[in-house]
């Protein structure tokens, strides 16, 4: 037989492996070489202020945005870790997917140039400044136990009970609550995977500027980060900024910076978002 | 320990879900009869679905990322589900997620959208219960090796769970168990070539 015959089993396996590596070169060797270098501090809102918020430490604060609209979150009151979750406002069983956005994007380092998926293969929203580079996905927030345990005094404003109540105000109940990212929180993986804090990784007027891809329910906890070794809950107010963002060009530095994230914007695109 | 007489004993074919009540103090063993296969798993407290198992609280309580003997698995409201007391492989993800088809887009490109992945698995599952979506949280992916670096990189590498390897989970509370045996066929989660798994239930000793 010289006729073309159907793959075999170990061909297609092997074919698959190799897509499968030339994706993994791609997103760990090329795509962060391409990333630029982290904003500088003081950088001036790239649009008009639409609504400036100061959000006490412990507390939590939920806004909508606009697809196009940009909020800026900054230390500007001192050191603070900030925990986000999201929601489509047209549909809110699409959320923050923390899973599927360091998986797909190959790395657990957000940082400028970066986005944060749904759980439907969508951008939510970019990552268009940021100061820092040092957020943490795989940790989680306080609850009201850890607190009790961790801090003397109290009781302590916790991020589980921030969003319950969120949740709750934004029709939506704990179910709905997703697993969710923390800023200014420089969180490290070492061997065996113990996870390590790094203070230095975060400080006074960093910023992160995320910009939406859909319209979106937004809200942000500032409570300690579980795994900040500082003894006292004492966590600084966090300056918030919601702002008209200018369109992104056709060669935005999110909407281009990996193949991953112009897959996930054409999915954007197919959903009319 | 001996996996002598348990109360239940199904293999789980290639690409398929399963679920199954296990009560406080039984344990539930999955072996990886043929090695190298994720199989992707998550807990609901039996009598309060809405707590479910959490993979944020899950590291966040043993300050580590990875799951492997002695680990909590730890519930959305703070609580200990069940702990793991026995793997014979080492080492098992819970920050890389489920695959779905849309996801695999992004990752594989759109042409992977049509084939089956554990987010179906999942909804078909849940759904037996009168769960929805927004009820399927990330979960834990046994057997399936995902090394996190200190610089941030992550990704799924070839299994290090060989034919026969085993993980026990002994529950905590009453939990209902939801398994998609993953049929990923675009990463090396499952070898290139999902295989079936086996389940087994055991009371106490």
């Amino acid at each position: 037989m010289t006729t073309a015959s159907p793959n075999t089993a170990e061909e297609t396996i092997a074919e698959n492996r190799r897509r499968y590596e030339a994706l993994k070169r791609a997103g760990q060797d090329q795509a962060p070489r391409a990333l630029p270098p982290p904003s500088p501090h003081g950088l001036p809102l790239p649009g008009a202020v639409l609504h400036a918020e100061t959000l006490p430490g412990g507390w939590y604060w939920t806004t909508h945005l606009a697809r196009g609209e940009g909020l800026r979150i900054a230390l500007d009151h001192g050191p603070a870790s900030v925990a986000l979750v999201a929601w489509s406002a047209a549909d809110p069983s699409e959320r923050l997917n923390t899973a599927d956005t360091v998986k797909v994007q190959w790395t657990t380092a957000l940082q400028k140039g970066r986005v944060l998926f749904s759980d439907m293969g969508r951008v939510m929203l970019s990552l268009t400044e940021d100061s820092c580079g040092a957020h943490d996905s795989l940790a989680g927030g306080s609850n009201a136990a850890a607190n009790a345990a961790r801090y003397p005094g109290g009781p302590h404003r916790n991020t589980r009970d921030n969003l319950v109540l969120a949740a709750l105000k934004a029709g939506l109940d704990r179910r709905d609550i997703p697993a969710l990212v923390s800023f200014f929180a420089p969180v490290s993986v070492g061997p065996e995977g113990r996870l390590a804090w790094n203070e230095a990784g975060r400080r006074s007027g960093d910023f992160v500027d995320l910009r939406a891809e859909m319209d979106l329910t937004v809200t942000l906890s500032n409570c300690p980060h579980p795994l900040d070794p500082a003894p006292d809950y004492a966590p600084n107010p966090v300056a918030v900024t919601r702002f008209r963002a200018p369109p992104s060009a056709a060669d935005d530095l999110c909407r281009t910076a990996t193949p991953e994230a112009s897959r996930g914007f054409e999915n954007n695109a197919l959903a009319g978002q | 320990m001996t996996d002598a007489n348990p109360i239940l004993d199904v293999t789980v074919p290639a690409q398929a879900p399963w679920s199954g009540l296990v009560r406080r103090g039984q344990t539930l063993r999955i072996t990886d009869t043929e090695g190298c296969q994720a199989v992707d798993t998550l807990f609901y407290r039996a009598d309060d679905l809405g707590e479910r198992y959490s993979s944020q609280d899950t590291v966040r309580m043993q300050g580590a990322a990875y799951v492997t003997v002695g680990t909590p698995l730890v519930s959305s409201e703070g609580r200990v589900m069940a702990r793991v007391t026995a793997d014979s492989c080492g080492r098992h993800d819970t920050s890389a997620g489920a695959c779905s088809c849309e996801s695999n887009t992004v990752r594989f490109g759109h042409a992977t959208r049509y084939l089956h992945a554990c987010r179906e698995n999942f909804a078909l599952e849940v759904a037996k219960y009168g769960l929805t979506k927004r009820d399927i949280p990330p979960n834990i992916n046994f057997f399936m090796n995902v090394p996190i670096e200190q610089n941030g990189d992550l990704a799924i590498v070839d299994g290090v769970s060989a034919p026969g390897d085993y993980i026990e989970i002994t529950a905590e509370m009453d939990v209902i168990c939801v398994i998609s045996n993953c049929p990923q066929i675009n990463n090396p989660c499952n070898g290139f070539n999902p295989t079936p798994v086996r389940v087994t239930i055991r009371d106490a000793d």
